[in-house]
């Protein structure tokens, strides 16, 4: 790990404040990503803005047909809220998915949307659930935050506060984790919405998260597992590696999107 | 027995310090005015070095030092060496390249270790070495094992075609005549696929330098210290042997990583009298996957041949073995003598011919990984065994058990000569234990479920206690294989046993004194066992091969019967008897036919106050060492069941049931060995499912980090069914076989048997990943509907 600057804001505003003035910055979430690259000195960021003081960051709340939940709020935290649990059990059993319980009582919510990596299982969630992104500038949909392999809408300095999701009447989340890494190979969140169903696959594709158009429209006429009898992925748009070719993850999200709509059937 | 006596399954002496963090391990010690060392590694895995400039480095805030290659040749320090000598069918040794602790025009395999920087910090040693600037002339490099002698790269000089050695075993034209009248031959082609040991504490070493006394001390990540010593003194001349003192403390876990001698210890030592301070260096996790000895590696084909009757007449085997881009201590062994003597497995099998060739690649050091060589034959002899049975539509159980060695001692046709075993009788227990009956059953629950079950065998055999030294110096090891033991006796009845084993896991401090305890009747709290360090333990060979039981614990119970001699001699003085007379039993050394006796620890009081016995009678004192040399390998053998379900929408395989019936010999602790099954276990399976250590065209390891090298976790195993069957073993005194490396040598064909079971079809490869699974479960598909 390389020396670096370390600051500890206590409100949105001095992190922002900070974030203009100082050179070559990144800010500090659960620090998943971003602690082992600076310790494999892939990265050495001259400024290190620790946003884990700022109160504001934190809480989960549900109003009317939204759960929002606090950026710095952690996984665990997530996977064990009671308010999560009623209202959207999906999102705290994806929660609950993720890594291992080291990961999940560091890991936060929005490291894990701001940093966007392509296997993991927040962005799946964003999209299906048809979330809002709010930052201390903006609010921005799901479905314009997402804009490929660690790209996201979101510009230097931004910080994301809080993500609000839609409750959905019916929803699950299918994973299908790397033996290794515990990260998703392929995993299907799903969601049953008054206005349709949300389909989104993230670790598979080849440019991150994604929707699939045809199961969304196959699911909102007959939210079933048989409604995707005959849909397939493209393999064309699928991650390849040593652990998942392009045709196994495609036959994966298939695989995981009956599971998931069979899953969120059964929970009624 | 008593309480805490052979055969007790006394709690672990050792884990109250390991589980409360007490444990001490090489990074643990930090000496006085101690620097840091690291290491640039080269990134590339084969390239001519140019030039070496230094200079940027040296002046870095904190630099102590940097040294390359050059620094090590100008002190005459000798290269790494490999201590087996191999020679190939034509007589002619095995080719032996250049192996620099720091590279010498040359690297050739990522990891490679160009330069050392010693700094005050290791984060300033670590910025140093990227100022150091290398001008490399890239090369192209070799990985692929089966492509290794055909590839116009070339890793050694000494070698133009990539070749170490082509060596051979068994009997050639018995095997031709064999196949030749054959009525089945079943052909099998195998990847044993590469490993990466992993230990939990990551290698590591601490060398110091006393300008006093000339003193060298290495503390040093070894499974043997005193192996360790000699090579460091006698081969690579970095300090005498008398003057150098290894100590291997508490110690992580190896699975054979930390037998060899590496790079790193020896330039810790070295460096440490030239900058006039402690040096130390600890392996990071990255460092570990790419510099750590990796094991397996082989490219196998073999064809056994079965007669009419169904019985086997003849085995053939051709292996490429990947042994990396240098030799490493044992490496040249491991494919050659620790694995074909064990390709006749459990069976009798009349003639049997193994050609191996050994390859160097761009590609990190290939040697002995839990099992070593003994694997790789049980996964060609089990899993071609299945593959005859299943053609020649005999149940697998059933064509082993026609096939098995039923009179001992049996002589192989290659070189091994089997003492005792009884291996029907572990497959009845297992069969039992399995509910092998109700398979079917099971299997068609299971695909009324949409899912694959499978069923499959090793019938596993190994030879440990390693090693008769005569036998293994007839063979080519640079040295003897016997253990030594002193067990001293103090005034209060205590005893402390000095062992050349090495405890790194095995828990010694445990089952080492049980035996003391049973043979001398005193608790075992009344015991230490002392290892490690050279300067307390006179000389010794070390843990691995599974051998601290048979040949270590053998020596202390050598070294207890010369105490106990001893003893009835001070007894006789002390109880007025003649020597005859004396009786040593429950602990108390007694006058035979009178009630006159005394413990132990009242004769150990009266050995060292010695007023009851003149000087010139008797030495005063209780102590004795003995050395011990195994008369001949031990075979532990039995057989383990795997059941399997697969689930084809996903390839991912569950295992369901795991059988595993071994034959130990006698046993010290049933409970440590029971755990020693599991985690062999664990590791087999983790090389049959899970990993699998995979470079690229241009020699980069791809799985160099635990997010893509796949560990087993517990999730991935089932509770253990572990039942024993006891034949003792009569080349040892106590009878014991060993138990450190069955599991991992048992699983691998048991989990592909089942797997192959499961799909109907041989064509899966290790690691079974989901993906290679649900690939071959495309094919199987139609059988599944037909059921």
């Amino acid at each position: 790990m390389y020396a670096f600057e370390y600051h500890r804001p206590t409100s949105v505003k001095e992190a922002a404040s900070l974030a203009g003035q100082a050179e070559d910055m990144k800010f500090l979430a659960g620090g998943h990503t971003l602690l082992p690259t600076m310790k494999l000195r892939l990265a050495g960021p001259s400024n290190l803005i620790d946003l884990g003081q700022i109160a504001e960051l934190r809480g989960i709340e549900r109003s009317g047909d939204t759960i929002t939940i606090g950026a710095m709020m952690k996984h665990a935290e997530v996977a064990s809220s009671a308010e999560v649990k009623q209202a959207i059990p999906a999102l705290a059993e994806m929660a609950e998915l993720i890594g291992d319980p080291h990961v999940r009582n560091r890991g936060t919510i929005g490291g894990s949307i701001a940093n966007n990596d392509p296997s993991a299982d927040y962005p799946a969630a964003c999209l299906a659930l048809n979330a809002t992104i709010i930052t201390n500038q903006r609010k921005i949909a799901a479905d314009d935050f997402f804009q490929g392999i660690f790209t996201t809408a979101l510009e230097e300095g931004e910080i994301i506060t809080q993500v609000s999701f839609k409750i959905p009447s019916q929803a699950a989340y299918a994973k299908f984790r790397n033996p290794a890494s515990r990260y998703a190979l392929v995993g299907v969140f799903v969601a049953k919405h008054a206005d349709g169903a949300r389909v989104a696959v993230t670790g598979a594709g080849s440019n991150g998260v994604f929707r699939v158009p045809e199961m969304e429209q196959a699911l909102s006429g007959n939210f079933a597992p048989e409604a995707l009898d005959g849909i397939a992925v493209s393999q064309d748009e699928m991650n390849s590696d040593i652990h998942a070719d392009a045709a196994y993850r495609a036959h994966l999200v298939g695989v995981m999107a009956r599971r998931a709509v069979q899953a969120a059937s059964a929970r009624g | 027995m008593t309480a805490t006596g052979i055969g007790a399954p006394v709690r672990r002496k050792e884990d109250q310090r390991f589980v409360t963090g007490q444990g001490r391990y090489v990074d643990d010690f930090n000496r006085p005015g101690q620097a840091h060392a690291y290491f640039l590694r080269s990134p590339h895995a084969h390239a001519a070095i140019r030039s070496i400039d230094t200079g940027p480095a040296t002046i870095m805030p904190g630099v102590i030092a940097v040294f390359t290659g050059d620094d090590l040749a100008a002190d005459k320090i000798g290269g790494l060496i490999c201590g087996w000598m191999i020679h190939s069918k034509d007589g002619s040794p095995m080719k032996a390249g250049p192996h620099p602790a720091l590279a010498q025009g040359k690297v050739r395999y990522v990891g490679d270790h160009v330069a050392v920087v010693i700094a005050e910090t290791l984060a300033q040693a670590k910025d140093a070495a990227e100022a150091i600037v290398v001008d490399y002339d890239v090369l192209p490099a070799v990985v692929d094992t089966a492509q290794a002698t055909k590839a116009s790269v070339q890793v050694h000089e000494v070698s133009p075609d990539n070749t170490v050695f082509n060596w051979h075993l068994g009997n050639k034209d018995e095997t031709e005549a064999a196949f030749a009248r054959a009525k089945h031959v079943t052909k099998i082609d195998l990847v044993n696929n590469r490993l990466v040991p992993n230990p939990i504490e990551p290698r590591a070493a601490v060398g110091e330098y006393d300008f006093g006394t000339d003193n060298y001390t290495l503390y040093t990540t070894s499974q043997n210290p005193h192996v360790a010593r000699l090579v460091l003194s006698a081969f690579i001349g970095v300090a005498p042997e008398h003057k150098l003192r290894v100590i291997a403390p508490d110690v992580g876990g190896g699975f054979g990583s930390k037998i060899f001698i590496y790079a790193e210890e020896t330039v810790c030592v070295w460096a440490a009298k030239k900058v006039k301070r402690p040096v130390k260096w600890t392996s990071d996790r990255s460092e570990a996957f790419l510099s750590d000895a990796h094991g397996r590696d082989h490219v196998t084909h073999a064809e056994m041949a079965t007669d009419e009757n169904g019985k086997i007449i003849g085995l053939r085997v051709h292996t490429t073995a990947n042994l990396g881009a240098y030799l490493s201590t044992f490496s040249s062994s491991v494919p050659t003598y620790l694995y074909a003597p064990l390709l006749s497995g459990q069976y009798d099998i009349p003639a049997i011919y193994c050609e191996v060739d050994g390859v160097y690649t761009n590609t990190a050091p290939v040697d002995a990984y839990r099992g070593a060589g003994r694997p790789e034959a049980t996964f060609v002899v089990e899993r071609l065994v299945e593959k005859t049975a299943r053609e020649l539509g005999q149940n697998p159980a059933e064509f082993r058990r026609k096939n098995y060695i039923t009179q001992f001692p049996h002589a192989t046709p290659v070189i091994m000569t089997y003492d005792t075993g009884d291996y029907a009788a572990s497959l009845d227990k297992a069969l039992e234990i399995a509910d092998y009956k109700n398979f079917q059953q099971r299997k068609q629950e299971s695909a009324r479920r949409g899912k694959l079950r499978g069923i499959g065998f090793s019938s596993y055999i190994e030879a440990c206690g390693i090693a008769p030294s005569q036998a293994v110096g007839s063979l080519g090891a640079g040295v003897g294989l016997w253990e030594s033991a002193e067990v001293r006796v103090n005034p209060t009845g205590s005893v402390e046993v000095l062992t050349g084993s090495h405890s790194h896991g095995q828990g010694h401090e445990t089952t080492f004194a049980q035996l003391v305890s049973d043979r001398l009747g005193i608790s075992i709290d009344q015991v230490s066992i002392v290892h490690g360090d050279t300067d307390k333990v006179q000389f010794g060979m070390g843990t691995y091969g599974s051998r601290s039981g048979a040949v270590g614990m053998s020596a202390i119970a050598k070294a207890i019967d010369k105490v106990i001699a001893k003893g009835k001699k001070v007894a006789a003085h002390v109880l007025e008897a003649s020597e005859g007379d004396i009786e040593f039993k429950d602990g108390r050394f007694g006058v035979a036919g009178t009630d006159r006796s005394m413990a132990f620890g009242e004769i150990a009081l009266q050995a060292y106050i010695a007023h009851k016995f003149s000087g010139q009678d008797l030495e005063p004192g209780l102590k004795e060492g003995a050395f011990y040399d195994p008369t001949n390998f031990t075979f532990p053998a039995g057989v383990h069941i795997c059941e399997v379900e697969i689930d084809p929408d996903t390839g991912v395989t569950k295992i369901e049931r795991w059988t595993a019936v071994d034959d130990f010999g006698v046993i010290i602790n049933p409970m440590i060995v029971e755990g020693q099954v599991h985690g062999g276990i664990a590791q087999g399976v983790g090389q049959a499912l899970l990993e699998g250590a995979f470079y690229d065209e241009s020699g980069q390891l791809i799985t160099a980090s635990f997010n893509d090298y796949c560990m087993p976790r517990a999730i991935d195993l089932p509770s253990f069914q572990v039942g024993m069957t006891v034949t003792p073993c009569p080349s040892n005194p106590l009878g014991i076989k060993g138990c450190g490396e069955a599991g991992a040598i048992a699983a691998p064909p048991a989990v592909i048997n089942a797997i192959t079971d499961a799909l109907g079809h041989e064509d899966i490869a290790m690691p079974a990943t989901p993906q290679a699974v649900w690939r071959a479960a495309q094919k199987a598909r139609m059988p599944m509907a037909a059921e």
